[in-house]
């Protein structure tokens, strides 16, 4: 008996030492003010944001508890659906034309030709400038009068007549995805080429010398090479586009009719504008089963390697 | 002769036209912005002008610019929150990132995912409750609301990108330099940190860049015209109703993007590099 509870004694005294080593101290201390910090302006918002999401609070009222009243009342509204129904085709189409022109520019930019590391700076510029100014600018070129794409493209007879870009709910999404799209393609071109660049240059010259032509080169080794990156791009760029916010806020603030309302821009609207903070906070929550799946994705992909 | 002729056809449409396309599209609203913003207000509204030059360049629309608004302030306010942020969060991020690249204590790995599920929450998850946070400290309506809010961000990306750096140093040196008699902080100030410096940098740039950039908190916290940044005081407090001053609009959006774009030319090399490390290492 004594023995026993002399090792159950150790065992214990064992365990706690891994606490309390030296390096363990040292590893505790330097990461603890990044973990308060956490802990206080991220980990208790979001439970908050749970809480809040089941009262129909409202600005200046706590609000009382409701459980899930606010996301069945929003389930039944035509504009959320057509928000949800937004987010997806917003999402689904910018990735996917990141996804295509990014490849293409990468394999573009991994040529060879002068001034090459000039012409990639510019190329990441969109992605580097303040989005909210830049997205000022396309304001400003797709206006329904002075719009300088509508001029320069029926200047050179591309367009019969003027596109309204903002005042129809059918361009208005067109609109958005285009900005979308501009802003980071940088960000999907970069990442791809990095890719490309870390592929052996032995494995095309082996290639070639077996009599594959370029096409069977590209689908045979590298988007199969390509294929971490490229997964590691589109799980990052699905959340932060299904998450975006100042692209519709500043161009077409989720309408003409609600048709380029997404799920961020209008939990700012619900909550902020029109003050009903427990179902703002409901719609911002629908981003989290986004978040989850993303994370993981990722984290499986990441594990594999 | 014909091969020759064939070689720089397919140069052409393989790659000087395709990439002249994508630089038009990525750079013209830059274009656009530089032009409009030394137009008068005449010519900027005159539909029968040849609209892609700029007929007499004038300075009007920044002179009303620093007149009529607080353009000053906002830039000062985006200059102290992005300073001030990255500067925190580099350091935090240098601390945790070390702890999680050498030091071995229970825990160090759910931390270490954390960190990066973490660095995945977009701000609009939690903007609304977070408003209620900044209230109840007090911060409403002051740039210390971004200056507490922006390293929830920031610092699981320095974190992130620095274990990577500190992962690839050698372990040798600093162990050397410890059984000399250098304490373990002495250590990593002497020996880790110099070796970092490329990660560093890009670090604290690029977490300048997102805090200078930064629009929902910004947004959402502060509402008086004096403490804005430049990225949310621009587009809200030059459109009013819907007037919209699209000379001085463009000029303070020019003036919002030169810092960035300097900074990032400057620093190019840093940047690439550690854009296409932070790609490949996930």
């Amino acid at each position: 008996m004594a023995s026993i509870a002399r090792t159950e004694q150790l065992g214990v005294g064992r365990w706690a030492t891994r606490f309390t080593r030296p390096d363990a101290l040292t590893g505790y201390g330097l990461i603890s003010p990044a973990v308060f910090l956490m802990l206080v302006l991220l980990a208790y918002p979001f439970m908050l944001a749970v809480y809040i999401s089941l009262s129909d609070r409202i600005l200046g009222e706590p609000g009382k508890f409701i459980l899930f009243g606010n996301f069945l009342k929003l389930f039944q509204d035509t504009f959320f659906r057509q928000t949800v129904w937004n987010s997806f085709i917003y999402t689904i189409t910018t990735v996917s034309l990141k996804l295509t022109l990014g490849l293409i520019l990468a394999l573009l930019l991994n040529q060879d030709f002068s001034h090459r590391n000039l012409v990639r700076g510019a190329l990441l510029l969109p992605w580097i400038v303040p989005t909210s100014l830049s997205v000022l600018t396309w304001l400003w070129m797709f206006d329904s009068l002075f719009s300088v794409i509508n001029y320069i493209f029926m200047g050179l007879g591309i367009f019969s007549k003027k596109i309204p870009w903002l005042g129809d709910p059918f361009w208005a999404m067109v609109s958005v995805i285009i900005v979308n799209t501009w802003r980071g393609l940088p960000f999907f071109a970069v990442s791809i080429l990095a890719g490309l660049m870390a592929i052996p240059r032995e494995l095309y010259e082996a290639a070639e010398t077996d009599g594959a032509g370029e096409l069977r080169q590209f689908w045979h080794i590298t988007l199969p090479l390509l294929q971490p990156v490229i997964a590691v791009v589109v799980l990052f760029s699905t959340i932060w586009t299904f998450a975006d916010f100042q692209i519709v806020y500043i161009l077409t603030h989720g309408g003409p009719l609600n048709a380029t309302q997404i799920f961020a821009t209008m939990a700012y609207d619900v909550a902020l504008v029109a003050g009903r903070i427990g179902e703002g906070a409901a719609i911002s929550l629908f981003l989290f089963p986004a978040l989850l799946v993303v994370i993981i994705l990722m984290l499986r992909y990441l594990r594999r390697d | 002769m014909n091969r020759k002729r064939l070689r720089i056809i397919k140069r052409i449409f393989g790659l000087y036209l395709p990439l002249a396309a994508f630089l038009f599209f990525a750079l013209f609203p830059f274009y656009w912005m530089l032009i409009s913003s030394f137009k008068s207000n005449p010519e900027l509204y005159d539909l029968k002008a040849e609209r892609l030059w700029i007929k007499s360049p004038t300075l009007e629309q920044f002179k009303e610019l620093f007149r009529k608004t607080e353009i000053l302030h906002w830039l000062f306010n985006s200059f102290f929150v992005s300073f001030l942020t990255s500067l925190i969060s580099l350091t935090l991020g240098i601390m945790a990132g070390y702890a999680l690249a050498r030091l071995k204590f229970p825990g160090a790995e759910a931390f270490g995912l954390a960190t990066f599920i973490t660095y995945l929450v977009p701000t609009t998850l939690i903007f609304i409750p977070l408003a209620g946070v900044v209230q109840s400290l007090g911060l409403t309506n002051t740039i210390w609301a971004l200056v507490a809010t922006y390293p929830t961000f920031l610092i699981p990306f320095c974190t992130w990108m620095l274990i990577a750096y500190f992962k690839s140093i050698p372990k040798d040196m600093e162990e050397c330099a410890m059984i000399d008699g250098c304490s373990r902080i002495g250590a990593i100030i002497r020996i880790v940190l110099p070796m970092a410096i490329p990660g560093i940098i890009f670090s604290g740039m690029f977490g300048f860049t997102l805090s200078w950039n930064e629009f929902v908190y910004a947004l959402t916290f502060v509402s008086d015209t004096t403490h804005k940044t430049m990225s949310v005081a621009v587009p809200t407090e030059l459109i009013r109703g819907d007037a919209y001053f699209w000379g001085e609009l463009m000029a303070a959006s020019l003036l919002g993007s030169v810092p960035v774009a300097l900074l990032y030319s400057f620093f190019m090399d840093y940047f690439v590099s550690g854009l296409t490390a932070g790609a490949l290492k996930g």
